[in-house]
C-alpha cells in the first residue's frame, strides 16, 4: 500500500469513526413516562444536585426514604453540574431525579433533558394550587409542568435604624416607594473618609436586582411567553439609570463595590453590625444570618415597595425534575412529591425551630414555595415577637405574597448573561445605559430566537 | 605506492555484523516503542482523539444532549461576526503582551540575584519563590479581589504610604488587566528556577575572559549571560506566551465566578473564558469547538513567529552558525 493510499485509508477511517461517534449521543426519550399511583417502588434512586446539609433537608429526605421503602436512595451532593447532568442524559445513564435552579428548567425542557410531569402531578396527587404562582410559572414550559418547585427566595429592604434615625430618615425613605427619597437618603447616609467610602448610604444591588427595579417601574424584562426580550424599554432604562445613579451619589460603583467586597458579610462584623451600610434590598435568608451573628444590630425591615407603595419581590428557587431516560421515574415522582408535601415541610420546619431553640435563637420561618405549608408553619411555629426581627418576618411573608418571576424559556443563561453583562458595562463606565441595553436586547433576542426556533422545529417534527 | 597491511575484511563478516547490529537496533527500537507506548496511548485517547472530534464538532450545532447537526462553516462564519470574539481576542493578546515580558523580566532579575547568592541562601529563596506556584489558581483569583480591593486592599494601602492614590483595580476596565498581570507575578517561581539552572550552566571562563577585557556587570550580562541562556530564555518565552493566551482560572474566579456571582467585567473576558461560557454555560458546544480551533491557530501562528525570530536571537551551544 502506497503512503498516500495509507493516509487516505487512515483519514477515511477516522472520519467514519468520528461520524459513528456522533451518532447515538442524543438525549433520552423526553416523552412523559407512565406515572401510576399504584406503581410498586423498588430498585434504586440516584438524586443529583441535592445536599442533605441541614435539618430542613434531612427531615424531608428521611420521610421520602421511608415512603420509598425498598428503594435504595443515593445522593450525588453539591450544586447540579449541568455539564455532568446533560452528558449523563446523552450517554443514556442519567440520574433518576435532579435538583435544579428553577430558571434552568426551561433550558432543560427545551432540549429534551427532562420529561413533562403533568402525569406525575396527577398520579401523586401533587397539589398545584398550593404552590406560589411565580414558582409554578418557572417550571411550566410549552404548556407542560417540567418540575416540582420548592423554596422561594424573595427580597426585602434591610436598613440600619440607627443611621436612619441620625439622618432624620424613616424606612419609607429607603423602601422603594419613593425613588427621589432613596437618592436623597443615599446622600444623607453615605460617608467617606479620605477618599474612601466609610459608610455606604444605599446599595441598590446591581446587577442582580435589575429585574426587581424594572418591575417596580412597570417593566418586564421578558414577555410573558418567554419569546421576546424587552431589555431596552424606556422603563427598564429609567430603572437602570436610577439604580446606577444611587452609586454615583456616593463615589461611584467601583468604590461601593470595593467597600462591599471588603465587608465581613456573614460575620459578626457585618455592615449592619458595624453601621457601615444604610440600607439595601436583600434576600430574606440574610435576616437569619443577621439574627444569628449580630442579634443586637440596629435593624429595620420592610418589604421592597413599588413607587405606588405595593410590596414586590423577584422570586427564585429550586425544583425537582426527572431526566429523560430516568431508570426509576415512578420512584422519582414519589420522591419529589414527598419532599414538597405540606407535612414534610412542617416536620422539617419543626426540626429547624427546635434546633434554633436549642441554640437560643428564634425561628424566623422558611419560604417553601408551597403557600399552604408556609401558612401552617407561620401559624404553628413562627413566634417572633422581638423587634426588629418580628418586622423582618412580617416583611418576608408580605414579600412572599407579591412575587413575580421571569418566564421559563429555552435560552435563560444567554438571556441572563446579556442583561447582566450590560448592567456591568454601565457600572464599569464602559457604556451608557441606552447603548448597553440596546446591545443586550440584540444579544438576548438573537439567543431566544435561535433557541425557540430549535424548540419549535422539534415540536413540529413530533406532531 | 603504498600497500595495505590490514587484513582484507571478508564480505561475510561485514554482513554478519550488520545483521547483528540491525537485530540489536530492532530490539532497541521495539523496547523504545514499548516504553513510549503508554504515553502514545494517552496521547491518542486524551489528546489526538478529542482534537479530531472537536474539529468535527466545530462544523456542527451541538448542545451536548441532542445529536450534532452538521452546519458547514456556519460556526466559523459566526466567529468573524461575533463582536465578543474580537473583544476576547484583543483582551487576551493585550494581557499576553503585558504579562509575558513582565514575567520574564522579573524572573530573569530574580534568577540573576539568586545566581549571586550563596548556595544556602539560594536554596532557601528558590524554595520561597517556587512555593506560590503551588497555590491553586482559584485561590489566587480570590486573593486578587482582596489584595487589589480599590478601597481596603493591601496594594492600595502600600501605594498610599507613598502618597499614591491607587486605582480601582478590580472594577476600572483600564486597570483590570494590569491587576491580573501583577497578581500573575506571584507564580513567577518556576521560570526563575529554569533560568537559574541555565545561569548556572554558563561556563565561568567566559566571565573571566570578559572581566579581563574590562567588561562590567551589565556588559557581561548582555554579551555573555543572555546569549548563553538564550535557549532556555526562548523556551520560557514560548511556554509563558501559550499560558498567557490560555488565561482562565484566576480571571474567571475573580470576575465571572461560578453560578451565583453576577458581577463581570468585559476587560477580563479572555478568550478561554468566552469559550468556556459558550461551551458549558450556553451549551453551544459546536461553536465553542470552532472557538477552540481558532485559538489553536492563533497560538500556532504566534509560536511560529517566535520560532522564526528565535533563529536570529537564540544561540545553542555546539550549534554550527
Amino acid at each position: 500500500m502506497g503512503v498516500r493510499r495509507m493516509w487516505a485509508a487512515g483519514a477515511a477511517g477516522m472520519v467514519a469513526l468520528v461520524a459513528g461517534c456522533a451518532q447515538g449521543t442524543g438525549g433520552g426519550d423526553a416523552t412523559e413516562p407512565a406515572f401510576t399511583p399504584e406503581a410498586t417502588m423498588s430498585g434504586s434512586l440516584q438524586v443529583m444536585g441535592f445536599g442533605a446539609g441541614d435539618e430542613i433537608a434531612t427531615t424531608r429526605l428521611d420521610r421520602a426514604k421511608a415512603e420509598l421503602d425498598g428503594v435504595d436512595v443515593s445522593l450525588v451532593e453539591g450544586d447540579l453540574d449541568i455539564q455532568a447532568f446533560l452528558s449523563a442524559v446523552a450517554a443514556g445513564d442519567p440520574p433518576d431525579i435532579v435538583y435544579a435552579n428553577r430558571d434552568q428548567i426551561g433550558t432543560f425542557a427545551s432540549r429534551g433533558a427532562v420529561v413533562p410531569l403533568d402525569e406525575c402531578y396527577a398520579s401523586e396527587d401533587i397539589d398545584q394550587d398550593a404552590f406560589v404562582d411565580a414558582a409554578l410559572d418557572q417550571v411550566t414550559f410549552g404548556g407542560h409542568l417540567y418540575g416540582v418547585p420548592e423554596f422561594n427566595t424573595v427580597q426585602l429592604v434591610m436598613a440600619d435604624a440607627g443611621l436612619l434615625k441620625d439622618a432624620g430618615l424613616t424606612l419609607d425613605d429607603v423602601n422603594g416607594s419613593d425613588w427621589a427619597a432613596i437618592t436623597s437618603a443615599t446622600t444623607a447616609l453615605a460617608r467617606s473618609d479620605g477618599g474612601k467610602v466609610s459608610v455606604i448610604g444605599y446599595d441598590s444591588k446591581l446587577p442582580e436586582f435589575l429585574p426587581l427595579w424594572a418591575q417596580a417601574n412597570g417593566a418586564d424584562l421578558l414577555s410573558d411567553d418567554g419569546r421576546t426580550a424587552q431589555l431596552d424599554s424606556p422603563e427598564v432604562l429609567e430603572a437602570l439609570e436610577f439604580a446606577v445613579g444611587v452609586y454615583d451619589e456616593q463615589g461611584g460603583f467601583a468604590a461601593v463595590k470595593a467597600t462591599r467586597d471588603a465587608a465581613d458579610f456573614f460575620g459578626a462584623g457585618n455592615q449592619f453590625a458595624t453601621s457601615t451600610l444604610g440600607a439595601m434590598p436583600m434576600e430574606q435568608w440574610y435576616v437569619n444570618v443577621l439574627n444569628e451573628v449580630s442579634p443586637d444590630a440596629p435593624m429595620a425591615f420592610d418589604a421592597f415597595r413599588t413607587p405606588a407603595g405595593d410590596p414586590l419581590a423577584y422570586a427564585t428557587g429550586s425544583a425537582w425534575a426527572i431526566p429523560a431516560g430516568s431508570g426509576n421515574p415512578a420512584a422519582a415522582c414519589r420522591f419529589a412529591a414527598v419532599m414538597t408535601q405540606q407535612d414534610s415541610w412542617l416536620a422539617s420546619a419543626r426540626a429547624r425551630a427546635e434546633a434554633r431553640e436549642a441554640d437560643g435563637l428564634a425561628f424566623t420561618g422558611i419560604l417553601t414555595g408551597n403557600e399552604k405549608a408556609d401558612q401552617q408553619i407561620r401559624d404553628e411555629l413562627v413566634d417572633v415577637t422581638d423587634e426588629p426581627w418580628a418586622s423582618g418576618v412580617e416583611a418576608m411573608y408580605e414579600a412572599n405574597d407579591h412575587t413575580f418571576t421571569l418566564p421559563a424559556n429555552p435560552a435563560d443563561s444567554e438571556f441572563k448573561a446579556a442583561w447582566q453583562d450590560a448592567v456591568n458595562r454601565v457600572l464599569n463606565g464602559q457604556q451608557d445605559a441606552a447603548a448597553a441595553m440596546a446591545q443586550a436586547q440584540e444579544e438576548a433576542q438573537a439567543a431566544l430566537d435561535k433557541a425557540w426556533a430549535r424548540w419549535d422545529d422539534s415540536s413540529a417534527s413530533e406532531q | 605506492m603504498t600497500t595495505s597491511t590490514a587484513a582484507p575484511v571478508r564480505t561475510q563478516d561485514v554482513g554478519r555484523r550488520t545483521r547483528r547490529r540491525s537485530s540489536l537496533e530492532r530490539r532497541y527500537s521495539r523496547a523504545a516503542w514499548w516504553f513510549i507506548s503508554p504515553w502514545l496511548v494517552g496521547f491518542l485517547v486524551f489528546t489526538a482523539w478529542p482534537m479530531i472530534y472537536s474539529a468535527y464538532l466545530s462544523f456542527t450545532d451541538y448542545d451536548v444532549i441532542n445529536d450534532p447537526q452538521l452546519v458547514g462553516w456556519a460556526n466559523y462564519q459566526e466567529l468573524f461576526s461575533d463582536p465578543k470574539v474580537a473583544l476576547a481576542l484583543q483582551n487576551t493578546l493585550v494581557y499576553a503582551a503585558l504579562a509575558v515580558p513582565a514575567h520574564i523580566l522579573l524572573a530573569l532579575g530574580l534568577a540573576l540575584l539568586l545566581d549571586q547568592a550563596s548556595r544556602r541562601a539560594s536554596g532557601f529563596f528558590r524554595t520561597a519563590f517556587f512555593l506560590p506556584k503551588m497555590t491553586p489558581p482559584v485561590a489566587i483569583g480570590v486573593l486578587l479581589i482582596l489584595l487589589f480591593n480599590g478601597q481596603r486592599g493591601a496594594v492600595n494601602t502600600v501605594l498610599g504610604w507613598f502618597g499614591i492614590t491607587g486605582p480601582a483595580w478590580t472594577t476600572d476596565p483600564a486597570w483590570v488587566k494590569p491587576g491580573l498581570v501583577l497578581m500573575g507575578l506571584w507564580t513567577v517561581g518556576s521560570t526563575v528556577i529554569i533560568l537559574l539552572a541555565a545561569l548556572r550552566g554558563v561556563p565561568t571562563d567566559l566571565y573571566d575572559a570578559a572581566r579581563v577585557d574590562g567588561a562590567g556587570f551589565w556588559r557581561r550580562t548582555r554579551a555573555v549571560t543572555l546569549p548563553m541562556i538564550s535557549g532556555p530564555l526562548f523556551f520560557v518565552v514560548v511556554v509563558n506566551t501559550i499560558a498567557a493566551l490560555q488565561m482562565f482560572t484566576e480571571a474567571y474566579t475573580a470576575y465571572f465566578g461560578s453560578g451565583n456571582t453576577t458581577y463581570s467585567n468585559d476587560a477580563a473576558l479572555f478568550y478561554v473564558i468566552y469559550l468556556f461560557q459558550q461551551a458549558f454555560e450556553f451549551l453551544h458546544m459546536g461553536y465553542a469547538s470552532a472557538l477552540a480551533w481558532l485559538l489553536f491557530l492563533v497560538i500556532m501562528a504566534i509560536t511560529g513567529i517566535q520560532v522564526l525570530v528565535s533563529r536570529r536571537l537564540v544561540y545553542y551551544e555546539g550549534e554550527a552558525r
